[in-house]
């Protein structure tokens, strides 16, 4: 089935590139994965070249998916994902978008608890700069009997110029009552008394920003099995950004 | 080795210093009281380069090089210290990464190797100790969860390892207790008193004094200096106050 390409009224489009959206459209079918029981899956998406990434995980009773993202390269790039959560399961999503120039990057979640006992957690990090738009938008959905449901998301921007545009929507529906659902959600600026700091004891301004912004991101990979990998890349694309 | 000449600075637009000049030579350690909204701690911040400090009249040099032409990060390598009032805490980056960065830009620019982490974390190891800080604390996130004398102490821990030749140290003695004020005393003595460098305390009390003897102390007022002497002076302000000797 080909429907037409979503506009900005579309409240999962609404900060999307639409141009280059509609010049993607269809998009293929997304990628679907159903873990099993007991079972646990881990993926790594780097989104480097412009695309759209759309995932659709169902995670089965009692069992674990690890998605990390780094979404950094092309005029527009967006990481969506899906995921439908079982009794017991566990999901962690770890996210980093760095985008600098006119570059929007987005990263776009669904995650529904379907049954109790579930755990999910997102930790997303935006570092932007020029005039790039960074986008999270998480919604995380709570099924009337999904009891002792527990959810986190922690969502942080920094924007290296004033120029630059974060968007973040943590949105929680919940339809049970015995359930912990919580999110952070932060859009800031580099300490400037911390760069001075640095730059004082012989840091050079670009070095010092970056080491800051390092900080900023570290502890996202934690546990990935591309750890290294995406620490490198991310560090790269934020060396170019400072 | 510094010669302040004449220096005006705003901040903002408000006028702080106001025709201050001062002279350092090598092995000397000076320093500069004066009650609150002097100006010491913007002295300290203008020579150091921080941005919104700016100067609208006369100069700096510090070796025979125009300080104020310079960046911080090139001042310091230079040879410039700044012991900040108030340390910054800077989380998620670890005090011995960012010496270790600090350290080696610096050696960089001086056409010096950089240190290996071995080689470094010997240094701040040996650091560490003369100072009496663990190990265990100069891996944790830079001022991260610090005491106030943990602060100043970790102040004193940087300029030792970083072994700067002009130490500018903003109310190092504020917020210590007297066993750490002595340890942070024999810390000045032994890192900084030496024939090529010098230092400039900037202090509220004499009580640190009694640790660090001045060659010279000097009485900011108003912007500028207004009264210059040996040790004693500290003394004598310390037993009259700065209103009696302005009268």
């Amino acid at each position: 089935m080909i429907t037409a390409a979503p506009t900005r009224r579309d409240e999962a489009w609404r900060y999307s590139d639409i141009a280059a959206v509609e010049a993607a459209w269809p998009l293929p079918a997304p990628d679907s994965v159903i873990v099993p029981a007991g079972g646990s899956f881990a993926r790594t998406i780097v989104q480097d070249s412009g695309t759209i990434h759309q995932l659709d995980i169902a995670i089965g009773n009692g069992a674990h998916a690890a998605i990390h993202v780094l979404n950094i390269g092309g005029e527009y790039g967006r990481v969506e994902l899906n995921v439908t959560l079982h009794e017991g399961a566990d999901f962690k999503l770890g996210a980093v978008q760095i985008g600098g120039g006119t570059q929007t990057l987005e990263v776009v979640t669904t995650v529904t608890h379907a049954e109790p006992g579930a755990t999910s957690s997102q930790i997303v990090r935006s570092v932007l700069a020029g005039t790039a738009t960074g986008t999270y938008l998480g919604k995380v959905a709570v099924a009337r009997d999904a009891q002792l449901t527990d959810s986190v998301q922690s969502v942080k921007a920094m924007l290296l110029d004033r120029s630059a545009t974060a968007n973040a929507k943590p949105e929680l529906e919940i339809y049970a009552d015995d359930v912990k659902c919580a999110h952070g959600c932060a859009i800031g600026e580099l300490d400037p008394m911390g760069l001075f700091y640095l730059q004082a004891r012989g840091i050079a301004p670009a070095e010092a920003k970056k080491l800051m912004l390092q900080a900023f991101v570290a502890g996202v990979f934690e546990g990935a099995t591309d750890e290294d990998m995406l620490t490198e890349a991310a560090l790269k694309k934020l060396g170019d950004l400072v | 080795m510094l010669e302040i000449n004449n220096l005006h600075a705003n901040v903002g637009d408000k006028p702080i210093l106001k025709g201050l000049t001062l002279s350092l030579g090598a092995g000397e350690i000076h320093a500069i009281m004066g009650p609150n909204g002097a100006g010491k701690s913007t002295l300290g911040y203008v020579l150091s380069g921080r941005p919104g400090y700016e100067v609208t009249e006369g100069s700096v040099t510090f070796n025979g090089q125009d300080l104020l032409a310079l960046e911080p990060h090139e001042r310091a390598a230079a040879g410039l210290f700044l012991g900040f009032q108030y340390p910054v805490e800077i989380p998620g980056v670890s005090n011995v990464q960012f010496l270790r960065e600090a350290l080696n830009a610096q050696r960089k620019v001086r056409g010096e190797a950089p240190l290996s982490g071995a080689e470094f974390l010997k240094v701040a190891r040996e650091q560490a100790g003369a100072l009496g800080m663990d190990m265990d604390m100069l891996k944790r996130p830079v001022n991260v969860g610090f005491s106030g004398g943990e602060k100043k102490r970790n102040e004193m821990v940087q300029m030792g390892i970083i072994d700067p030749a002009l130490a500018i140290l903003d109310e190092t003695d504020s917020g210590l207790d007297i066993d750490a004020l002595r340890t942070v005393g024999d810390g000045i003595n032994r890192i900084m008193r030496r024939p090529d460098k010098a230092v400039l305390l900037i202090t509220h009390y004499q009580r640190l004094l009694d640790y660090v003897k001045p060659d010279f102390v000097h009485v900011l007022d108003g912007g500028r200096i207004t009264r210059t002497g040996g040790a004693e002076l500290a003394l004598e302000l310390e037993r009259d106050g700065y209103k009696e000797l302005a009268a």
